[in-house]
This record gives structure tokens, sequence and C-alpha cells, in this order.
């Protein structure tokens, strides 16, 4: 299984990824609380960006409503610790089935009645519009007036209650993002994957050489889906308080799509690069803007445009595959 | 009594579904020609808002009047964005298309909560709290002219295409890209012209819309998804589609917020469109799907 995974990677390509995971777990003993917060957002890009890509990239079909995902994932740890005290991992175990059903039902929608391409995307949106007014009358998690977790001061990292220092969710988020990455890239080099693939490049001609399409798009909307409701559990633990106007508001699923987009969408170190260019650059600004005394809301997203505007013009496959053939990781499969 | 209210009510409804079936209008004339769908088309909107607001401010011009200078401003502007950034992406995929426009709307968006800041802005007219009453049915004049004015444009616009030169042009494009170019049509300015018509057509009913609702920068998404949710419900490419479209869901807020709560007044749209995907996905007056 190893041999697989790694089978037509470059030794360089296998040696900077070591590097970078060395540097990785490391970087918690040299970070400052600022950067450590930072390096906690670029992993949680990193991680949903990598989900999405499932979807979008693997099997080519555009979801703009990810936010649900990260929103039922989130409301449904967060409800049932605040109410019962259920520990979020179990919550996980109610939330992901709960994310993934939401994207059962919008792949049965558009996919049983070949509702494809930008059609698809609204349907995604609006469903997750649904779900955000929704939840602002759902009284049951505090509707609009918003879901709050107890916060104490933490001395000691309660990994089981995810109630801790940051740092315990730095290593939660990488621990997520080298495991789907690793995830996605079994997937990729499996049969589903290449039937994604075959979907993604032509659906007519992968129905008419005998693959179930409706039935892969729909593992790749619920494979995608439960992946992200993991985001927003940590999101709602982290966080420590839950708004259905932030959680669910399509500018979440809108910043979920541009770290993979920026980095290259169904490449698997997309999401990853593209996250670290994005929030880093990003920060970067806000940081400028705050040391010369400006503050201004929106500035940030207007930048996340400008590079989206500037990546789809100028490299429309994205930041990775035109770096990796610099440095020359071009090999199989990568 | 009841009865009265919501006959009051559906009217109220159907008038604004009217300039929403206007915003629509935009965006379908846009998506049948082009073959582009415009995700910046309700952010669009607000920046005519925005300029509706601004000249009110500074001259007290009802915004009545300026609804064609503001769609002769948002035709050029169209004509802009189609002619220097979408005319190059016209062969790409349509995704990449789509984020070009999620690009465009992200900018105007966050532009416009910089400019205006975030709290919500109107125009108070003299006429705000007059009303006409026929039988035991009382109009708000406000929505009386805004529906008046959203069929006036809507019909022009069908008079422009059925019946000058170059709406037929325009036509001959939509149907048959290859053939226009052959016969010598510049498909590119076309394009352009399209776009910018789709803008005045967004213009003119945020324009309208002013008389009845506020504006937030924020409103720009919301928007950009109540068109495409009265365009799919309507039909995609029916000019007629967008119109009933538009009065079925400004119908359904209309009750919906009357019923339950103003709030929730979206998720009954949503589920008018989920509602039509299942049962007749080309829409109500859309032509069956190949």
């Amino acid at each position: 299984m190893i041999a697989r995974l790694t089978d037509g990677l470059s030794t360089r390509a296998l040696m900077l990824m070591a590097v970078l995971l060395v540097l990785a777990l490391a970087a918690p003993m040299f970070a400052g609380d600022y950067l450590l917060t930072v390096l906690i957002l670029i992993f949680y890009f990193a991680y949903t960006g990598q989900a999405w890509n499932i979807m979008m990239g693997f099997a080519g079909q555009l979801s703009l409503g990810h936010a649900l995902y990260v929103g039922l994932g989130a409301y449904t740890a967060a409800a049932l610790f605040v109410r019962f005290g259920v520990p979020p991992w179990l919550g996980l175990i109610v939330g992901a089935p709960m994310a993934a059903l939401a994207g059962a039902f919008i792949g049965y929608l558009a996919f049983r009645f070949r509702v494809g391409g930008v059609y698809f995307a609204i349907l995604t949106i609006a469903v997750a519009e649904f779900a955000r007014v929704g939840f602002d009358h759902f009284t049951w998690v505090n509707a609009s007036s918003g879901l709050f977790l107890p916060v104490k001061q933490y001395s000691g990292n309660d990994l089981w209650h995810l109630r801790g220092q940051p740092v315990m969710f730095y290593y939660l988020l990488l621990a997520a993002t080298v495991a789907a990455l690793v995830g996605c890239r079994f997937l990729l080099t499996s049969r589903i994957g290449y039937f994604w693939l075959a979907i993604r490049e032509d659906e007519e001609a992968a129905r008419a050489a005998g693959i179930d399409t409706f039935h892969y798009k729909m593992l790749a909307v619920v494979i995608s889906a439960a992946m992200t409701s993991f985001a927003g559990v940590i999101y709602a633990f982290y966080y420590n308080n839950l708004f259905p106007e932030q959680v669910f508001h399509i500018s979440r699923s809108v910043e979920i799509i541009l770290a993979p987009i920026v980095g290259g969408i169904g490449t698997l170190f997309g999401p990853i690069l593209g996250a670290f260019i994005l929030t880093g650059l990003a920060e970067a600004l806000t940081s400028t803007l705050n040391a010369i005394g400006v503050d201004i809301p929106g500035v940030k997203q207007i930048f996340y445009g400008i590079c989206l505007l500037a990546v789809i013009v100028a490299l429309p496959d994205g930041v990775w595959p035109w770096l990796s053939q610099r440095l020359g990781l071009k090999g199989r499969g990568s | 009594m009841p009865l009265d209210l919501y006959l009051n009510v559906a009217i109220g409804g159907v008038l604004t579904g009217l300039v929403y079936g206007l915003m629509a209008l935009g965006l379908s004339v846009i998506f049948g020609v082009v073959r582009v769908v415009n995700f910046a088309h309700g952010e669009m909107m607000t920046m005519a808002m925005y300029v509706v607001i601004t000249l009110f401010a500074a001259l007290h011009l009802d915004p009545l009047v300026m609804l064609v200078p503001i769609a002769v401003a948002m035709f050029a502007f169209g004509y802009l964005v189609q002619a220097s950034l979408i005319n190059p992406f016209i062969t790409r995929p349509e995704h990449t298309q789509f984020l070009l426009l999620v690009a465009i709307a992200t900018i105007i968006v966050n532009v416009l909560l910089i400019i205006y800041g975030p709290d919500s802005q109107n125009v108070q007219v003299a006429y705000a709290f007059d009303s006409y009453q026929i039988g035991k049915v009382i109009i708000d004049a406000t929505k009386l002219y805004a529906g008046v004015a959203a069929i006036v444009v809507a019909a022009a616009l069908f008079c422009f295409f059925r019946y000058t030169r170059l709406g037929t042009a325009i036509r001959a494009c939509a149907d048959n890209y290859t053939g226009a170019q052959v016969v010598g049509l510049d498909v590119k300015h076309l394009y352009a012209l399209t776009f910018g018509l789709g803008a005045a057509c967004v213009g003119a009913a945020g324009t309208i819309l002013l008389l009845i609702f506020d504006v937030t920068p924020s409103a720009g998404p919301a928007y950009t998804l109540l068109a495409f949710v009265i365009v799919i419900t309507g039909g995609l490419g029916s000019m007629p589609g967008a119109l009933v479209g538009g009065v079925l869901i400004g119908l359904t807020e209309a009750m919906a917020g009357l019923l339950f709560t103003p709030s929730a007044k979206s998720m009954f749209s949503f589920a008018i469109l989920v509602l039509v995907l299942l049962l007749r996905p080309q829409g109500i007056m859309g032509r069956r799907l190949a």
C-alpha cells in the first residue's frame, strides 16, 4: 500500500515533503502566538480545500456551498456538547453523517435530474443559504443570537473534549491535513479515483464506458461533505462561538475554494500551497495595514478577489503545476 | 378583513416580483446569448443602487427620473466588463468563467463596503407613504410605480430584440455562434452589447427597487442568488419566463413574510427552486432540455 502511495513520485518530491513535514511539526516551538494562529488558519484552509478538491478537482463538480458542511459539523458537535456534554469526537460521529446526508440530498437532486455545471453550483449555494436562514430561526441552537461554548483558562490540553490551547488545534489540523493528503492520494490511485477523473474529463464518454457516473459523483459529494464537517467541529471548538450568519455565509464557501484554485485544482499539493500563499499574503497585508494604522474591513476580501482574478487570468492551472515544473518534481502522477 | 390583508400583500408581492423579474431578465439575456453565468449580477445591482443613493443625496432627483441615465451608465460598465475581462474567457471552461465573475463580485461588494460602510441606506421620496385605494384593496404608490416601471423597461427590451436589426443580430449570435460569424457579424462586439444590456436591465431594476427596499453592500450576493432562483424557476433563456419567475418568487416571499416571518422568506424561494428542479427541471416556461 505504501508502495502504491509513493509510486511515481520522484525522490526529490518525497524528500521535500519529509522536510516540510518536519518543519511543520517543529513550527510551534519557534512560532509566536500570532504566527501560530496564522498557521492554524493555513491548515484549516488547506484541509477544507483538500476536501473541496475531491468534488471539483477530481470529480469535476463545482460546489460553492461548502460552508453548509462546515456549519453542519460545527453546529452538531457544538450543540451536543453544550446541551448534553457529548464529547466532540462523538459529536463528529453524528455531524459527519449529517453533512454527508446534506451532500447526498444535493447530489441526488442534481445528478438524478442531470443538473450539471453551473446549475449544480447554484443549487449548492441555495441549500447552504437555506441552512443559513434555517439556523437563524432554529431556537434549539439559539438561532441568530449565536451558540457559545463554555470557555475558561486551560492549563492542559484535553484532546477528548477539544478544550485546550491553540497548539493542540494546530497539531490536530496538521494531522488532518496530512491525513487528507494521504487519503486523497490513496483515492486518486484507486479505481474510484480513475473513475472520477474519467467523469471530470468527459462524463458522456465515462458513462458510455460503463461507469455508473451517478454512483461515483454521489460518492465524491458524500466523502467531501463528511471530510469538511470535521473542519467544522474544529472551527466550533477553536472559536467557541457560532453564528449562522457567519458560519453558513457564502463568503465562507468562497474562502474554502480559493486555496485549491490558487494552488491548482485537481492537484494534491495545490490546496496546501494555495492556503500558504493566500493566508500568508492576506495576513501580511492586514498586519502591514495595522502597522501603518489603517483598519479597513473588506480590504482582505478585495485582496482575495484580486488574487483570484490574477490566478485565473495568468495561471489558469494554478501555482503548483507551474512551481513543481520549476522545481523539477514532475514525476508520474503528481 | 383578513382576506383584504392577503390580497393587499399579494398585490404588493406581485409588483415587487415584477422588479425582481426585470433584474432576472438581465441575467437571462446574458446567459441566453453570451452563455456566461453572471455571478456578479446582484453585486452590479447594488452598485447601481449606491450610485442612485449618492445622486439622490446630492441632487434630490427622483429615482424614476434617474432610471434612464443609470441604465445607460450601467450599459457602459457592462460593455467594458465584457469587452475587457469576459470576452477572453469565452472559450474557457465553464467553471473558470464562473470564478472570474466570483472574483469581480467579491471586489464590488467590498469596494462598496469600504466606500459606504455596512449600514443599510435608502431613498426617501415624497410619495413614500402614499397609497391608492381600489374598493377595499390598498396599493402602495411606490410599489405600483415600481411595477409599472419594470414592465415598461421589460417591454422596451422585448421590442428591441424582436423588431430592431441589432436585436435580430444578437439573437442570431445566441442561436448559432459559428453561423453568426460566417455571415459577418462582429460577435465579440455583440456579446459586449448584450452584457451591457443585461447590466442596463439590472441597473434599471436596482434604481426601481430603491423605491421599495433599503440597500446594504452585503445584499449583493443575496440578489445574485435570487436572480438565479427566478431564472431557473422561470426557465433559463426564456424572457417571459424571467418575469413569470420573478412574479412567482415575489408573491411567495410576500406571503411567506405574512404567514411566517419576513426574515425566513428566502427559505421559501429556495424551496420553490428545489421543487422546480424536481418536477420541471427546464423551468416553468423553459424549453425541454435535450
